[in-house]
């Protein structure tokens, strides 16, 4: 096919598949693992995508896959380490992946099973194949985007979450994905599952943070299934290495009466693509999503987002802001579907940006496809400058220019920030953003 | 305190201010009236400091400095502050957080400790009272939806913050109901000190009766064609702007 790359990282992957498969005794036989297998047919016959794929278009992964990585690496990264890190001493239900592999040393799980079921992918698979059977891989898609049909046919670790119906969780679930590059080039495919009961809420974070000089690959998939009148807030906090690749889809289904809050804050990354899906398959859903992204350097930050309305009387919003300096590239595609049957839907967007620099650019592409007449749609986007006025008006008042700029950029974000209701990791990112706003 | 020799500005080329000379001491007011267009805003934001203008003439000296050569961060450390005839909007910015900044950014340059949040809380309470500003505006994003009048108490309440030694008031009375007009000019007052001078822009005599200057000036096509005391106000509110138009013609 001529719009897919024949590459080392491919055929690496293709091998790491077939020895992989080779370890597995009884598991090979396992629902999850037929998924594995038919997921890797698939990638096997996709290939990585090139600019040519109209959903790759302005994000070219030709550097990616030429590229080879350890899937496997080894860090002796420990509690020394989260220190040193300055990561904040997070409460809550606070999980370690290191590498991709769970870390149950670092970890600590602090809600009672009764409102909360977690167990590392590995052990799912084998104490509730159940779950797996009935959730995983049924939404993300495999058969058509290739990097999901990677994750899956690698899906080994990560979390699978249970809220059992009714239960309100009120510490709030943190996954930490550290991917250890200081070494070797270092790749990592997390797979997670959340379900949510009927009438249960929880609040959970997936931060990445890359350490290290190596080259990074994170190719992380995020299932989440939003139940009858369940209320979930989601947010994506990312900040990697100039050298990181990071691709991820968090696939989200709403079932009627569901609430789903999405925050994507990506302070840091050399190449990040976003995929954002949501179902609404359920009437009277509402589904909001966030995202700030500030790329800098040579940086490059691509945000997908797709609402499908497939049932009556829903209400989408989703609001993506982005500052961008020096020679950093940003790319918004937002799509939004609407279903023939499902009259009634209220649907939103915008998109925001500053572009700081005449080097830096920034794509944005809404699409709307509506099938159904009685609908509330719209969708704008602007790319502007700071506004001098405001500057001046500030530094007038005794602010110098580099702190008013800071100001106004912080100010800019703002409504994302106070979007995220976990605590810690508002302020982390609060003096995350600030720091590399006054860069 | 204030001198300005022969000053001379243009944007895009175009010449506004032709040769203005101004001379201000400490504790005095001064009204600066003139036709619209005649280059008055112009004048403040040059002594703000707004990069937009271009000085290609005279000077200005501020307290035994060259004022032109400073940035506009540093004429409000050094004791400048501009009241806006139309106070920016900055959405997400607090006028507490705006102000916490502003004032503690100027302590700083002055080698002061900044105040810390209940000391600054304690100041802003009592400054409040001068304007009769609301808690409540205070907590929102600095100037966004306020109306014309809350935002014109919002500068004096600035200005009552930061305490400068030189306040230009560019219009502070337009959009003001005439409750607010009085409020807002007695905060005016409450502010005179012997230390402090004030430039009052205005078109309107009715602000003048609250905060009299010691001194009117006509600002007529980039120049002050006409000075005189407070009685002058009088008659270019009987009179109209025609009899100094006529006046600058016939030389
Ligand atoms: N940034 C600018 N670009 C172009 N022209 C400008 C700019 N600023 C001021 N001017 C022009 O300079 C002249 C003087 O304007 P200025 O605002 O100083 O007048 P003013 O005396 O304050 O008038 P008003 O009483 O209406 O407030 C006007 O002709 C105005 O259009
Ligand atoms: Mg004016």
């Amino acid at each position: 096919m001529s719009n897919t790359l024949n590459n080392d990282l491919k055929q690496q992957l293709v091998a790491d598949f077939q020895a992989t498969e080779s370890r597995l005794n009884g598991e090979a036989k396992t629902e999850v693992h037929q998924k594995r297998r038919e997921a890797m047919q698939r990638f096997e016959a996709l290939g990585f995508p090139t600019i040519k794929h109209e959903e790759w278009k302005y994000s070219n992964v030709n550097n990616l896959v030429k590229q080879t990585f350890d899937f496997n690496v080894k860090s002796d990264f420990g509690a020394n380490d989260v220190e040193t890190l300055e990561i904040p001493n997070l409460q809550g239900n606070v999980l370690y992946f290191v590498n991709g592999k769970y870390n149950a040393e670092l970890s600590s799980i602090v809600s009672p099973e009764s409102q909360l079921q977690i167990l590392n992918f590995g052990r799912a698979v084998k104490e509730n194949p159940e779950l797996l059977a009935t959730y995983f891989a049924h939404y993300a898609n495999y058969q058509d985007d290739a990097f999901t049909a990677l994750n899956t046919a690698f899906a080994h670790d990560g979390v699978v979450v249970h809220v059992p119906a009714g239960k309100i969780v009120e510490e709030p679930i943190i996954l930490r994905f550290i991917t250890d590059a200081r070494t070797v080039n270092a790749a990592s495919q997390p797979r997670n599952l959340i379900v949510v009961g009927k009438n249960a809420e929880v609040k959970m974070a997936e931060a990445f943070r890359t350490l290290g000089d190596n080259g990074s690959f994170t190719n992380v998939v995020t299932e989440i299934v939003v139940e009858e009148n369940a209320n979930v807030q989601y947010y994506k906090v990312q900040n990697e290495t100039e050298k990181a690749y990071h691709i991820g889809t968090t696939q989200v289904i709403q079932k009627d009466k569901s609430h789903f809050y999405a925050v994507t804050v990506t302070v840091n990354g050399g190449f990040v693509r976003n995929n954002l899906n949501i179902v609404l398959d359920g009437q009277h859903c509402e589904s909001f999503m966030y995202g700030l992204y500030f790329p800098n350097g040579k940086q490059h930050v691509d945000n997908h987002t797709l609402v499908d309305h497939a049932k009556p009387n829903s209400y989408s919003n989703e609001l993506y802001k982005g500052i961008l300096k020096d020679k950093s590239t940003g790319v918004f595609n937002g799509k939004i579907f609407v279903r023939e049957y499902a009259s009634k839907t209220n649907a939103y967007q915008s998109c925001r940006n500053v572009v700081l620099s005449d080097e830096a650019s920034m794509n944005t592409k809404p699409q709307l496809e509506i099938y159904n007449d009685d609908v509330k749609c719209s969708h704008g986007t602007t790319t502007g400058k700071l506004n001098d006025e405001a500057i001046f008006y500030m530094r007038s008042r005794g602010i110098p220019q580099a702190e008013a700029v800071t100001l106004l950029m912080y100010a800019f974000c703002e409504d994302v920030i106070s979007q995220i209701k976990i605590e810690s990791i508002r302020e982390y990112l609060s003096g995350l953003i600030v720091e590399k706003l006054a860069q | 305190m204030l001198t300005i020799t022969d000053l001379k500005a243009s944007v895009d080329d175009k010449a506004i201010l032709k040769g203005i000379n101004l001379e201000i001491k400490p504790g005095e007011v001064h009204a600066i009236m003139g036709p619209n267009g005649s280059g008055k805003s112009t004048l403040a934001s040059v002594l703000a400091g707004r990069e937009e203008y271009e000085v290609t003439g005279g000077s200005v000296e501020f307290d035994g400095q060259d004022l032109l050569e400073m940035s506009p961060e540093e004429r409000a450390a050094a004791g400048i502050f501009l009241a806006f005839q139309y106070p920016v909007e900055i959405p997400g910015v607090t006028t507490i957080n705006f102000l916490k900044t502003a004032l503690n950014e100027i302590r700083k340059s002055r080698g002061e400790a900044p105040l810390d949040a209940a000391q600054f809380l304690k100041l802003m309470r009592e400054k409040a009272k001068i304007v009769n500003i609301d808690d409540a505006l205070l907590k929102r994003s600095l100037n966004e939806g306020f109306s014309g009048g809350e935002k014109k108490r919002n500068e004096i309440f600035q200005m009552a913050m930061l305490e400068p030694k030189l306040a230009i008031l560019d219009e502070t009375d337009s959009g003001l109901d005439i409750d607010a007009l009085r409020i807002v000019a007695e905060g005016v007052n409450k502010l005179r000190s012997p230390e402090r001078a004030v430039i009052v822009v205005t078109h309107y005599q009715r602000l003048l009766d609250y905060i009299v200057p010691d001194y009117v000036h006509v600002l007529y096509k980039g120049r002050i064609v006409k000075s005189g005391s407070k009685e002058l106000a009088f008659e270019l509110e009987e009179k109209g702007y025609d009899w100094i138009k006529a006046e600058v013609a016939a030389l």
